[in-house]
């Protein structure tokens, strides 16, 4: 393992509800790429999120898991935030009464990210633009009665305000048409750089088609198996997961990252 | 000179900023306890004319007859026989706080009821203990003959108005502490707007109890003339005793055609008070009535706000929040009875109970066997923040006419944990995750509120929600 990777999973068990869906997962995603994870239904990949993240119904078992350098697993989830973590939400919920505007002020400030009032209002129109908001959407309360396609939109706008250093998008593109899909895809290449690592959780490569992942890694049964670059994608795309999954399962996982 | 004096007391509620009182400057109070002689004795402090101190006895025999109501929060802690039901605080009220002594003065800069003032109200009203110490009003509403007092003042000074309508929405008999203010009642506004007047900023009053086993039972009486506007806002804090105090107001409203009144509270008493108050308006042909009723602090508080919607095209709204934490008991709720045709109303609770903490939601909703076209709608949310918490609603509906339309929702709920790593996967903190979740829950009765009470509610509520969490 490199000094300068940011994220680093060794041999992580997780479960949930008593029931085990991490068995030993190996990643590592350095700073400046891009990697995507991919898996059939139920292999743990939203599980692997929620857990990386630090969401407290998901009981870590064994393994390691750090984030440049920092030992994850003790800390809170707002904790892990502060080090530059985000979660782009799959189902993000919704807060009746909270308006966009006041949250994402909470949050720049909760991440010792606070702008003057001006600044901020000058960012979030641009970036609003970009990811084609509308302007009534500072009022509106959090995700309150917003469509699929604006939840992930209002998860991009996050990613986009407040620059982490590691991006988890856990299946950010599903339920989106082919234009939502591209602008959260372009709003997201807009934000990933030099300085950030982006973990793309998703079932489908089109996606992956505007991202350019780096590495990709397929998650069966609670562990990474197969690792390729961007062409194992489309490999997936073309033959399914079972020639895959029927050559590398169970001796990849020890080799998985590049 | 007298030197402020201010003790915090901390060992009840740590969080409670208000807690702290002055030494005691009162000029005039009367025995502990309650009794006939007590009562002439106000009245006689008062210089109050006989029919008043009628009012008042046969009050106190309404008051003694009645028994406890046993349907609602638990009474039992309540000792008639160990409160002071009037404690004058200064000689004389004052149009100007260097006028008021400096230790009461003091008291209401912690407060910021001047600087409020200045800032944006239309006039004030400053009661502590059982008499007013300062009131004003801006010159222009004055010249157009509005009238802002406290409502002994509205009794001397403007007897034909005050006697026409003093009594008349809540009786002396109508429940056993409606019956015990009207007995004993000192203070309080007397506001009246004459007619197509409208009041553009809003009058305050501050109600402060300071002194300890005291019972404050102000009075008040706004009339709204035809097609007049005015905004009450109450406010109300006490010093934290070891021992229990009392607040039990009596506030009528009578909004006359077209008129539009509407009546704020920011109920903040410390956790020893009992807050039991009775608050009633009458709404006539095409008036508007709101009762947008805040409840943070006190042990226990029953209150209901009512309208009886009297004139076609009245509109009634009650608009209500509610905190309980540890040892409080929020029973709170409202009534709209209407009583004539195309009437309509309109009642959002929302309370949140955390610690230990108990908030019920009472509500009636009356139809008339003639009152045809009535619409009404009624929503309570109640939000758990623990396991041990409580929340109950009782909601009475009572219809005696065909042609209505009345809606009625309810919803008891816990805070989402999902909700929670939301927020903190973000980078809040637990407790402002939970905090912001409050706020927003709060918010369609916090949005009602002009800013600076909303920011002040806000805040509060961070107070409360501080250390709620584990």
């Amino acid at each position: 393992m490199s000094d300068s990777a940011r994220l680093v999973v060794e041999g992580l068990r997780a479960r949930v509800e008593g029931k085990e869906i991490l068995n030993g997962v190996d990643l590592v995603v350095p700073t400046g790429e891009v990697h995507a994870l991919m898996g059939p239904n139920g292999s743990g990949k939203s599980t692997l999120a929620y857990t990386l993240l630090g969401h407290p119904n998901y009981e870590v078992t064994g393994g390691s898991a750090s984030f440049d350098g920092t030992d994850l697993l003790p800390l809170a989830a707002d904790e892990r935030a502060r080090l530059g973590m985000f979660l782009c939400f799959q189902y993000p919920t919704s807060i009746p009464g909270v308006s966009v505007v006041n949250f994402l002020r909470a949050a720049l400030k909760a991440q010792g990210k606070e702008m003057p009032a001006r600044e901020f209002l000058r960012t979030l129109s641009a970036v609003m633009g970009e990811l084609k908001i509308d302007e009534s959407f500072r009022s509106r309360y959090i995700n309150d009665g917003f469509s699929g396609g604006e939840k992930k939109r209002m998860e991009i706008l996050q990613l986009a305000l407040l620059r982490p250093r590691l991006a988890v998008l856990d299946e950010t593109d599903s339920g989106l048409d082919v234009d939502a899909l591209r602008t959260v895809a372009e709003g997201v290449d807009r934000v990933r750089g030099t300085d950030m690592g982006v973990l793309v959780i998703t079932h489908y490569p089109r996606i992956l088609e505007y991202l350019r992942p780096d590495a990709v890694h397929v998650l069966h049964r609670g562990r990474v198996v197969v690792s390729g670059g961007h062409d194992l994608a489309r490999r997936i795309e073309a033959d399914g997961y079972d020639p895959i999954l029927g050559a590398g399962a169970g001796t990849a996982a020890r080799e998985g990252n590049p | 000179m007298t030197m402020a004096v201010t003790v915090e007391a901390h060992e009840l509620t740590k969080d409670y900023k208000f807690g702290f009182h002055d030494i005691d400057v009162s000029v005039f109070r009367t025995e502990k306890g309650l009794s006939p002689e007590v009562v002439a004795a106000i009245s006689a402090h008062k210089n109050e004319p006989e029919w008043m101190l009628k009012f008042r006895l046969k009050a106190l025999s309404h008051f003694r007859k009645r028994a406890m109501p046993s349907w609602g929060a638990d009474l039992s802690g309540i000792d008639f026989d160990n409160i002071y039901y009037y404690v004058k605080p200064t000689e004389e009220q004052s149009r100007s706080w260097d006028d008021v002594p400096d230790s009461i003065r003091q008291t209401f800069d912690r407060l910021g009821i001047p600087e409020a003032e200045r800032k944006f109200l239309a006039g004030v009203s400053a009661q502590y203990d059982s008499e007013v110490v300062y009131h004003s009003i801006r010159e222009d509403l004055d010249k157009l003959g509005v009238l802002f007092g406290d409502c002994d003042t509205g009794l001397r000074d403007h007897p034909e108005i005050f006697r026409k309508y003093f009594g008349t929405v809540i009786p002396a008999n109508d429940n056993k502490f409606a019956a015990l203010n009207s007995a004993v009642w000192s203070g309080g506004s007397f506001v009246y707007v004459p007619k197509g007047v409208r009041v553009d900023i809003p009058l305050q009053a501050y109600f402060r109890i300071n002194s300890d086993n005291m019972g404050q039972f102000e009075r008040t009486l706004i009339i709204a003339e035809e097609g007049s506007y005015v905004h009450y806002i109450e406010g109300c804090t006490a010093p934290t005793y070891s021992s229990d105090s009392l607040h039990s107001a009596v506030v009528e409203i009578i909004a006359h055609k077209d008129a539009h009144v509407r009546y704020t509270t920011i109920q903040n008493w410390s956790n020893n008070v009992y807050n039991l108050v009775t608050k009633r308006a009458v709404a006539y042909e095409g008036a508007r009535v709101e009762w947008i009723d805040g409840n943070l602090g006190s042990k226990v508080t029953m209150k209901y706000p009512a309208i009886y919607l009297m004139g076609e095209h009245a509109h009634g709204e009650v608009l209500s929040a509610a905190f309980a934490g540890e040892g409080q008991h929020q029973d709170a709720g409202s009534k709209c009875i209407h009583v004539a045709s195309n009437t309509t109303s309109n009642v959002v609770s929302r309370s949140i109970s955390k610690g230990g903490g108990r908030t019920s939601y009472r509500g009636h909703i009356k139809v008339h066997e003639k009152a045809t076209g009535v619409r009404s709608s009624v929503r309570c949310d109640a939000l758990l923040l623990d396991e041990e918490s409580q929340s109950d609603t009782y909601p009475y509906m009572d219809i005696d006419s065909p042609d209505v339309s009345i809606g009625h929702e309810a919803t008891v709920s816990k805070i989402g944990d999902e909700q929670i790593f939301y927020l903190m996967s973000r980078g809040l903190s637990e407790s402002d995750a939970t905090a912001l979740i409050v706020n927003g829950f709060f918010e369609p009765f916090v949005k009602e509120l002009p800013m600076e009470y909303a920011v002040e509610l806000n805040r509060l509520l961070a107070v409360q929600m501080e250390g709620s969490v584990g």
